[in-house]
């Protein structure tokens, strides 16, 4: 019969419907001010003790708390608050009472009930610009990385010249390659041949000049993009360490293009802070292990970092050989004999010093220092009562290794007798991380206070509220009954687009509701064309049957190409912008998909359920007809 | 039905055409646009006073305190307070700058927001923006020539040309900053713009397959007139939720709904008046839009 959806298609609707309430519904759940309490170092679990301790801190000043929870890992615990006032406060207390070692973040813990999270469904995110916090937009300097690499490539062919007694002139030109420059051909083809079989992964260029036979050696393409590569995803593990000790809930750290890296922390105020431990730089420190019978006043002891030794230690002459910043690359490895080690290049003066260092001490042991800048925290009482916390940096210096030199070292060496690959691994990203693969700078910097962030909900809620009512009256008065079926379905379209940015974990932004109250006013558009089709099959002398049918389906055609098209720019919008553009791009195509949906099949299944399978006189969609 | 004669007023709707895109394109060639902070970089400070603010006074603490060419305007109250400073000043003198405004004030100053952009960003920004929006004209276009016919895709991308070019003409002419939300703006125009055009070409292309009579001049009319409902009603609902917007929805997405509402309005005239303008322009015929007769069955279908 003419109108009338198969039972299936009913449910179909139905279930999506249900469907979406689901996943949209956690929304509806205010969150719990918590505290988030995790270990400065990855290795400081979390354990009821702890807990314990951070719980008395809140007793003993009086805050309500309640549904602790460590996580499975002992990664972290998470403490909810009754009152989101007392938050800071209890921030301070908790802080104090744990001492230095544990970050206490302010965090907000969603409430949906677990039947709800069961299920996988969970509150939208949202955005810097609507809860407040910082944006960091880093820019890693692979030039300066690649420069490195070539300069290591100078050295070691100066070198190599230099044993094959091979006379010429050595070093980079403008354009950043390695230039050679020798007085005969036959010099020139004996150094192309070291240098091919040193660097295979070089290009040579061969050129003329008069009285000089050049030859000029750079990277290829893909080397370049190689280091550029490594120096980003480098820096991206170092920031994310770093990043760990604000303590911030749900840190956000991603490379973005070629060489950015955004980092966005939600709910920090004091961006000082936040750039300060970003940009913080550890370090490196080679020095010999002292002679016995060395004095005091030239000696220091220092303790190992790894667990495997703790409390060992070794005095350290006072002499620094040399620092991380001339350790050009760090790689694990293994030797001849299938032991891990770690492969070091330094750079020209690294190697200088290093050789000038090493030449009368072989079988003396050299010890490598791990500088970490740290901060000690000290309460202090002011006069009005009131307490404040004063940090004071300081730098920890532990010892890493101290392997005993075989032989004079040059610019390139390894790290033996090492217990495991894991050790070497971790030596050697600890040696990168010591000399940041590359240099990196603020590019971009936004911060959205609290109470804006605050602010720009309630105004988007507001306009999406009230765009929403002033569409509802004119729809309703404008189509009638067929108005209210319409409404109904932009509603529904609402839900879903929430639950569906839930689903898919997309971030919803002040643009993004902008998006939102766009997609309102356009997904009317959908059901504008089908009604006022129906209205013109009506004209036309159709029965309101025939009318609802054909409507339906001419009308159908236009929509999906009218939305394809905006689909198609949506697309383009998500792929190539960023930040707002990209999430107004989000909701604008969940929204088209959404809206698809909802007016095609949605109106239609009211339409039947109302209209369909039965006599019709006249249809309520007004414009007198 | 009375069929309105649209086309009869081509000549004089191209003229308006023509001289709102001369009355653009001079603005943005002398005047230019008032590029916001996310294209030209430098810093913007946002605070909000206690009481109202006194921006004289705002502008010689920072005269004095060593931010000589900062912008100080009121935004949105007369506490809000939105400083710029521009360009060479780098990523650390937010912070300072709120330390100044603290110390010369006896209330308190609130942080609202600080943003920092370095000019390179703005740069690749303005470049990738007009990326976004060439991909979106063209990828449009091969849709259109595909799903319907190479003039109708012109005629598209022509309207949406012209939309564009208006919009920013606009945002020149009146001097409303250019942000990264009114570039998101200017491509849901592309969209909504999109939408309605699509709408009449769907139609346009229905009648010259449904109609007897061929002169393309009336079929544009009748199909114009069939459609001119759904399109006010729609660009009159999308309307009213932007009007929403631009009154309640705050200062940060005000320029949003501007640009929104004038490329609502200037997208329904151009799909009415540029795209099918360009389609009678072009000689659309009813050859233009014959179904492909294909072998087979299905020719039986179509015979009469």
């Amino acid at each position: 019969m003419l109108n009338k959806y198969p039972l299936w298609k009913y449910l179909l609707v139905l279930s999506v419907l249900v469907l979406g309430l689901v996943y949209a519904a956690p929304n509806l759940y205010k969150p719990d001010p918590a505290l988030q309490i995790t270990g400065e170092s990855s290795a400081q679990l979390i354990d009821e003790d702890i807990m314990a301790r951070a719980l008395k801190a809140l007793e003993d000043e009086g805050i309500e708390h309640f549904g602790e929870v460590i996580d499975p890992q002992g990664r972290n615990g998470l403490v909810r608050l009754r009152d989101a006032e007392a938050q800071l406060v209890a921030q301070a207390r908790v802080s104090r009472m744990l001492g230095d070692g544990f970050i206490v973040a302010l965090n907000l813990a969603p409430t949906t009930p677990k039947w709800l999270s069961d299920l996988g469904a969970q509150p939208v995110k949202l955005g810097l610009d609507l809860r407040g916090g910082v944006h960091f937009k880093l820019e890693v300097d692979v030039d300066a990385a690649i420069e490195r690499r070539m300069e290591y490539y100078l050295n070691a062919t100066k070198r190599a010249l230099r044993e094959e007694r091979i006379r010429g002139y050595v070093n980079l030109d403008k354009r950043g390659r390695l230039e050679t420059k020798f007085k005969s051909e036959s010099l020139r083809e004996q150094a192309r041949a070291i240098v091919a079989e040193n660097h295979p992964e070089l290009v040579l260029d061969r050129q003329d000049e008069e009285g000089s036979w050049n030859l000029y050696a750079n990277m290829t393409e893909a080397t370049r993009k190689e280091i550029a590569d490594y120096a980003v995803s480098q820096n991206l593990t170092t920031l994310r360490n770093r990043v760990n000790e604000l303590g911030v809930s749900e840190p956000l750290v991603q490379r973005q293009g070629q060489n950015r890296i955004v980092v966005e922390l939600a709910g920090i105020q004091d961006t000082a802070e936040a750039k300060r431990i970003l940009g913080k730089v550890a370090n490196l420190e080679f020095r010999m292990v002292a002679k016995l019978e060395a004095p005091q006043s030239e000696k220091q002891r220092y303790e190992y970092r790894s667990a495997d030794r703790a409390g060992m230690s070794e005095w350290l002459e006072r002499s620094v050989i040399l620092t991380g910043e001339r350790v050009s690359n760090a790689q694990a490895s293994f030797d001849q004999n299938g032991r891990p080690n770690v492969q070091i290049s330094l750079d020209s003066e690294g190697g200088t010093a290093m050789s000038r260092a090493t030449r009368n001490n072989i079988k003396r042991r050299m010890g490598v220092l791990f500088i970490e800048r740290k901060y000690r925290t000290r309460y202090e009482m002011q006069e009005d009562g009131t307490e404040i916390a004063i940090k004071t940096p300081y730098d920890e210096k532990k010892l890493l290794t101290a392997p005993v030199i075989q032989s004079a070292l040059g610019a390139q060496f390894q790290i033996t007798g090492l217990d495991s690959p894991m050790e070497a691994s971790e030596l050697a990203l600890m040696l990168r991380a010591g000399a940041l693969a590359a240099p990196i700078s603020f590019v971009e910097e936004r911060t959205v206070g609290p109470s804006l962030g605050a602010e720009n909900i309630r105004l988007g809620v507001k306009s999406v509220q009230i765009g929403l009512a002033l569409v509802v009256i004119f729809m309703v008065l404008y189509y009638r009954v067929f108005g209210v079926a319409a409404v109904l379905a932009l509603s529904a379209n609402l839900v879903l687009l929430i639950a569906f940015m839930s689903i898919i974990g997309a971030t919803l932004t002040l643009p993004g509701i902008a998006g939102i109250v766009l997609t309102v006013g356009m997904a009317v558009d959908a059901n504008v064309l089908i009604f006022s089709r129906i209205r013109e099959e009506l004209r036309n002398g159709l029965s309101p049957q025939m009318a609802i049918h054909a409507g339906y389906e001419r009308a159908v055609a236009t929509i999906l190409d009218a939305n394809i098209t905006t689909l198609i720019v949506a697309v383009i919008l998500y792929a190539v912008g960023t930040g707002p553009v990209k999430g107004f791009a989000v909701t604008l195509s969940v929204g088209i998909v959404t809206s698809m949906f909802t007016a095609i099949l949605g109106t239609r299944a009211i339409t039947n359920l109302i209209y369909g399978g039965r006599r019709v006189e006249k249809l309520s969609i007004g414009g007198g007809v | 039905m009375k069929v309105i004669n649209f086309m009869g007023q081509r000549k004089l709707a191209m003229l308006f055409s023509f001289v709102l895109l001369a009355v653009s394109i001079g603005s943005l060639a002398t005047k230019q646009l008032n590029w916001g902070l996310d294209f030209t970089g430098g810093t913007l400070v946002e605070v909000h006073y206690s009481e109202t603010a006194d921006l004289t006074a705002i502008r010689n603490t920072l005269e004095t305190g060593g931010f000589a060419g900062a912008v100080v305007v009121s935004f949105g109250t007369d506490r809000d307070v939105l400083i710029r400073l521009p360009k060479g000043y780098s990523d650390k003198q937010g912070a300072e700058l709120l330390g100044k405004l603290q110390d010369a004030y006896p209330g308190s100053v609130e942080l609202r927001r600080i943003e920092f952009v370095g000019p390179q960003v703005g740069d690749e920004l303005r470049e990738q923006g007009g990326l976004a929006m060439l991909l979106a004209l063209g990828l449009v276009m091969l849709y259109i020539a595909f799903r319907f016919q190479f003039k109708f895709a012109v005629g598209a991308v022509v309207a949406l040309i012209h939309d564009v070019v208006v919009v920013l003409g606009f945002f020149s002419l009146i001097g409303m900053e250019f942000d990264l939300t009114v570039l998101a703006a200017l491509l849901a125009v592309i969209g909504y713009s999109l939408n309605d055009t699509i709408v009449v070409s769907d139609r346009i292309r229905e009648n010259f397959r449904k109609l007897r009579k061929a002169d393309p001049e009336e079929i544009i009319n009748i199909s114009l007139t069939e459609t001119l409902g759904r399109t006010l009603v729609t660009s009159l609902t999308t309307m009213l939720v932007l009007l929403a917007l631009a009154i309640y929805g705050g200062e940060m997405i005000h320029g949003f709904a501007i640009a929104l509402l004038v490329g609502v309005a200037i997208g329904t005239y151009s799909s009415i008046y540029v795209a099918a303008n360009m389609l009678l322009t072009m000689g659309v015929s009813k050859e233009d839009l014959m179904i492909p007769v294909k072998e087979g069955v299905e020719q039986d279908d179509m015979m009469p």
